[in-house]
């Protein structure tokens, strides 16, 4: 590299800032977005983990609760109950010995792309470390290495965690599909209805997330040799203005579906048909 | 309409200061930096600030209004609320000199150690043809007009002057993007963006895209793109293998 050698650590402190002692001299309502994100992301892992854990109530024909989806554990037989034959979640790779909630085996995957999201990221960073709460207002911790050292360098991996959401974002448009596969025959419920937008939320968030801006198109040095993945960037971009937006919305129609589902399969809705 | 407007400005040198209120007359339609100058030509002569152009465009008169990093010069004094007091202090991330004017040859420095524009074998010199497409994505960063205030806002190095010799900071990111993304150049910057220049310290909480008085998007499209060029280069194992690192370059 031909940079210019890097000048010693003396030769960036000239001088001591102004001593002003208040951590902040912003007067508006810095603390409400911190506090809201806080308690809606708190208020989302604390329905999350119950309903991960409760391992009861996740399916009711034909619909099958996003955080149980793909049921991939033998423990979760009992879904197929019922359930028409092409039901994609219905495979017991995972034996007999997984005892707990077969939610706890596909939850990492979403918990995972969210976690590392570049949206989350500035939510919680900002929310629950502090760091900061917002702008211009100091944070209480005494050392800040980021996202260059472990373990926050893990943060990294979030496109791996883009591709197996895309995997699982097809599984829940089969689930979606299959929601409307009754056992008298095709129709349409409310249920339906939840399990559709909630597969098209999901693949808003996936395909506006930052990575997937950088594979289709954000790579490229010459947008002008690859015309269709520069149109294809373009829409992303466009997409990715609104990607907070979609985040939560996302973030909360996947947790009023299950709540639905799980509402109908515990008897305490009936599920309204349209057709 | 004119109307008594009272300032608090942080008045004092390396040595300390304090806050010192002024009441100065203000008119309808004006800026911070109006006032502000206003108090030096009235009640206090001797106050420092650095301003230039009064228009947005030069990135002088930077400071911390109401706590919060803006241009005095764009900043309405409508957006207070009447009859309040406007604190103004200087930038909080660099030394200062005096009252509101701030030694920021930290950021020159980091200038230094950008790489040059190394131009390719195909292109070796100007001028150079390029598609419109291509040229868009730098035009926004080159909107910088080195304020400072995506700087100064930066926690990494305003709450921990210790990072200052391991993070250049987000205005010399859209430098390093800029670079990068530009079909003509040709050095490979990534690494040393990330192990010399401290990208990695960056957690895009976005507070310098908050601040940017030119709207640039420093975050979405300079920050998050380079730390998805280093995953390319650094952490991607299955990009490496498949040797599309040659893909950036495409």
């Amino acid at each position: 590299m031909t940079a210019t050698a890097a000048p010693s650590e003396e030769r960036y402190r000239s001088g001591p800032r102004a001593a002003i002692s208040a951590k902040t001299l912003r007067k508006d309502r810095w603390w409400a977005e911190p506090t809201i994100t806080a308690a809606v992301l708190v208020s989302f892992i604390a329905y999350s983990t119950w309903a991960a854990f409760q391992n009861a109530n996740y399916y009711v024909r034909p619909y099958l609760s996003p955080f149980y989806s793909p049921c991939i554990a033998t423990v979760c037989l009992h879904a197929r109950a019922g359930s028409h034959i092409y039901h994609a979640p219905d495979v017991g790779i995972v034996g007999p010995w997984w005892v707990i909630s077969p939610a706890i085996i596909v939850l990492v995957v979403p918990l995972g792309f969210r976690m590392t999201c570049y949206y989350y990221r500035k939510a919680y960073y900002r929310s629950i470390w502090r760091s900061p709460s917002a702008c211009a207002v100091a944070e209480p911790h005494k050392r800040y290495r980021g996202e260059s050292r472990f373990p926050l360098i893990v943060q990294n991996v979030h496109r791996y965690f883009f591709y197996l959401g895309l995997l699982l974002n097809c599984i829940l448009t089969w689930d979606a599909i299959e929601s409307y596969h009754f056992a008298s025959g095709w129709g349409m419920g409310f249920g339906s209805l939840m399990l559709t937008l909630n597969a098209l939320f999901l693949w808003a968030y996936s395909l506006t997330c930052h990575s997937c801006r950088h594979i289709v198109g954000g790579r490229l040095k010459h947008f002008s040799r690859h015309p269709i993945r520069f149109k294809l960037w373009g829409y992303i971009s466009k997409g990715n203005a609104r990607h907070m937006q979609v985040a939560w919305v996302s973030l909360v129609f996947v947790a009023l579906t299950d709540l639905y589902v799980r509402l109908v399969a515990s008897g305490w809705v009936h599920d309204p048909r349209f057709f | 309409m004119s109307y008594d407007l009272t300032l608090r400005i942080w008045r004092g040198d390396a040595n300390g200061g304090d806050f010192r209120e002024y009441v100065v007359q203000a008119e309808e339609g004006q800026v911070v930096l109006d006032v502000v100058h206003r108090a030096q030509a009235t009640v206090a002569n001797d106050l420092a600030v650095r301003w230039n152009c009064k228009a947005g465009k030069c990135g002088s008169c930077s400071a911390e209004v109401n706590g919060y990093p803006r241009l005095m010069c764009m900043t309405r004094l409508s957006i207070f609320q009447p009859g309040e007091t406007i604190t103004i202090t200087p930038l909080r991330t660099f030394p200062v000199i005096r009252d509101l004017v701030t030694d920021v040859s930290f950021n020159y420095e980091r200038a230094r150690q950008v790489p040059a524009f190394t131009p390719t074998a195909e292109q070796p010199r100007a001028p150079f043809t390029m598609f419109q497409p291509d040229v868009e994505r730098s035009q926004e960063f080159r909107k910088c007009i080195e304020c400072w205030l995506c700087q100064d806002t930066c926690h990494v190095i305003r709450d921990h002057e210790e990072n200052k010799p391991a993070f250049a900071g987000p205005r010399f990111f859209i430098r390093y993007a800029e670079l990068d993304m530009h079909p003509n150049d040709s050095l490979d910057r990534k690494k040393f963006v990330q192990d010399e220049q401290g990208l990695g310290y960056c957690n895009i909480t976005k507070c310098c895209t908050d601040v940017c008085p030119e709207h640039i998007k420093i975050t979405d499209n300079a920050i998050i793109p380079m730390k998805e060029r280093v995953v390319d280069t650094k952490y991607d194992p299955i990009v490496r293998f498949l040797g599309r690192r040659k893909g950036t370059k495409a």
